[in-house]
């Protein structure tokens, strides 16, 4: 089984958020909840660079390790999926996840944090793959579909790269060797604990 | 004439075109054959070194998911798991395994003189419901704070993920709602019991005589002794500190950001279980601990003999405010 990533090509993010539009649809995800989102550094200083950023499925993901119902459970594909009928929307993922993934509607007491909503890398969660239940709690499930996430499907610029780690980091290089230049893949030291030399 | 003025124009584009490729040309020569355009770029390394965070602009309106990385959290997670349950455990279990060990070597402290079959108030009921009403919540609040730190390994595997979700999710409200009269009682026992609690040079006679409990001797003590003095401050102080940080995290982004959330766990944490194994020590002493100490909260009134024992200043100004050591039944405290 591939072990999938998500890698963002920071020297070609446009900061579009075409990725963020298309997650939002494609999942219908509810008001306020942004499962992906572009942040800019050093905004409109010379060097400045986009990254998008959503759920990175780490490996050794904080979220599961701190989740006090144990929600969390990692796919064979290193995908960390979570379960919203075990949720109970305690915050504690958040505070752990290093890239602010986790969201919460505004539903739970004192319309603080309902049950947790995050990336599901478009692969849905414990339900039967691609049935109406799955559908309204996480998502589309494309991965069973055979398909890549839609973020980076349909990134303009290929800035966004989803899928084997392996594969993409391989494409990382090649165009850092042909371009000559690259700032790295960010969120890959702390998520896989792994940097891409090139 | 047209002819000549048409080749004029033509001479005249060519100069120009050349002129602007003469001056073009050498522009071209001078850039560098290949461009770095990250020689400037913002490297993610460089960024986690200086703050231990990487923020930026948002242009979603949810301005908070400008926080791109925050590496802090794995610190977070080793307290939670690691931290938290070893202080969690060893304050716990070890207040326990003291009690345990108290109560087999001295037993229950035993009124000395026995029973007088004469009471004295001590407790008004306005007192007693807001001390029951904190103790309730206070009692619901551990276990259901207990069960998000140590049921994960000790409860869900009994009875199982669902159950024990649907169990954590009805703990979580608890939590949550009991919060408000919990933090209103704290405040309550704080005003009304404050003028009593005042450390003053009979606690210090008292601790060096080893107390009622630890030591033989029943050193003089007011209406509260020291023990007693330091467990309203720990219900003060903890209750205040575990209030603030508990709203904290239930109204996230209202006054803090995740760094500040993460801080107010730990301390939410770790005075939680602190104030779990000092109340402990409280429930011991006010039930098997101690005869005639538990009918102080229960009934509101304690045995004479018990007062001499362990309040003797106190029982001597009850005395002298004229509500008779004597007196029956439901007289209340002069006050």
């Amino acid at each position: 089984m591939a072990r999938m990533k998500f890698l963002c090509d920071a020297d070609r993010c446009i900061e579009c958020n075409a990725c963020v539009t298309a997650c939002k649809n494609e999942h219908e995800v509810p008001w306020g909840i942004n499962r992906r989102r572009v942040v800019t550094i050093n905004d409109g200083k010379p060097g400045e660079r986009s990254i998008s950023m959503a759920c990175m499925h780490c490996t050794d993901a904080p979220c599961q390790s701190v989740c006090p119902v144990n929600c969390f459970y990692t796919t064979a594909d290193a995908v960390v999926l979570h379960s919203k009928d075990l949720c109970i929307g305690c915050g504690y993922c958040f505070y752990a996840c290093p890239f602010g993934a986790p969201q919460y509607p505004k539903v739970g007491n004192f319309g603080s944090r309902g049950k947790m909503d995050k990336c599901t890398f478009c692969a849905g969660g414990p339900e039967a793959d691609n049935t109406k239940e799955e559908y309204e709690k996480y998502g589309a499930n494309r991965l069973a579909q055979g398909k890549l996430p839609l973020c980076a499907e349909m990134c303009s610029t290929k800035s966004l790269l989803a899928g084997d780690g392996d594969i993409i980091a391989q494409i990382y290089k090649e165009r850092v060797t042909k371009r000559g230049y690259g700032s790295g893949a960010w969120g890959w030291q702390t998520a896989y604990r792994e940097s891409i030399a090139t | 004439m047209a002819n000549l003025f048409a080749h004029i124009r033509f001479m005249l584009g060519a100069l120009a075109l050349a002129f602007i490729i003469a001056m073009a040309t050498p522009a071209a020569a001078q850039q560098p054959s290949s461009v770095n355009p990250t020689a400037s770029a913002v490297k993610e390394q460089q960024l986690l070194q200086e703050l231990n965070r990487i923020q930026g602009r948002i242009s979603i309106p949810d301005a908070r998911a400008g926080v791109l990385e925050q590496p802090a959290g794995r610190d977070w997670r080793n307290f939670h798991q690691v931290t938290l349950r070893w202080i969690g455990g060893i304050a716990i279990l070890g207040m326990l395994l003291v009690l345990v060990l108290f109560y087999l070597m001295r037993g229950m402290v035993k009124i000395e003189n026995g029973r007088s079959g004469r009471k004295v108030v001590r407790f008004n009921q306005h007192e007693r419901i807001v001390h029951w009403m904190t103790a309730t919540c206070f009692i619901i609040l551990a276990i259901s704070g207990i069960n998000i730190t140590f049921g994960k390994p000790l409860l869900m595997p009994l009875i199982g993920e669902p159950a024990f979700a649907e169990w954590s999710q009805w703990a979580k409200y608890a939590h949550n709602y009991l919060s408000f009269p919990f933090t209103i009682g704290v405040f309550a026992i704080f005003l009304m019991w404050v003028g009593a609690n005042i450390p003053n040079e009979i606690d210090s006679e008292w601790l060096k005589r080893g107390g009622g409990i630890v030591g033989k001797d029943h050193p003089p003590a007011e209406r509260f002794n020291a023990g007693q003095k330091l467990i309203y401050w720990i219900v003060v102080l903890g209750g205040t500190a575990s209030a603030i940080t508990g709203y904290l995290l239930m109204f996230p982004f209202y006054a803090t950001d995740i760094a500040g959330m993460q801080l107010a766990q730990i301390i939410h944490g770790v005075v939680a279980v602190l104030f779990v194994a000092a109340m402990l020590g409280h429930i011991y002493i006010g039930t098997i601990g101690m005869e005639g100490a538990f009918e102080a909260m229960g009934e509101g009134t304690v045995d004479v003999n018990w007062a001499k024992q362990h309040h003797s200043i106190w029982l001597q100004e009850e005395a002298q405010k004229g509500a008779s050591p004597a007196a029956k039944g439901r007289m209340a405290p002069a006050e």
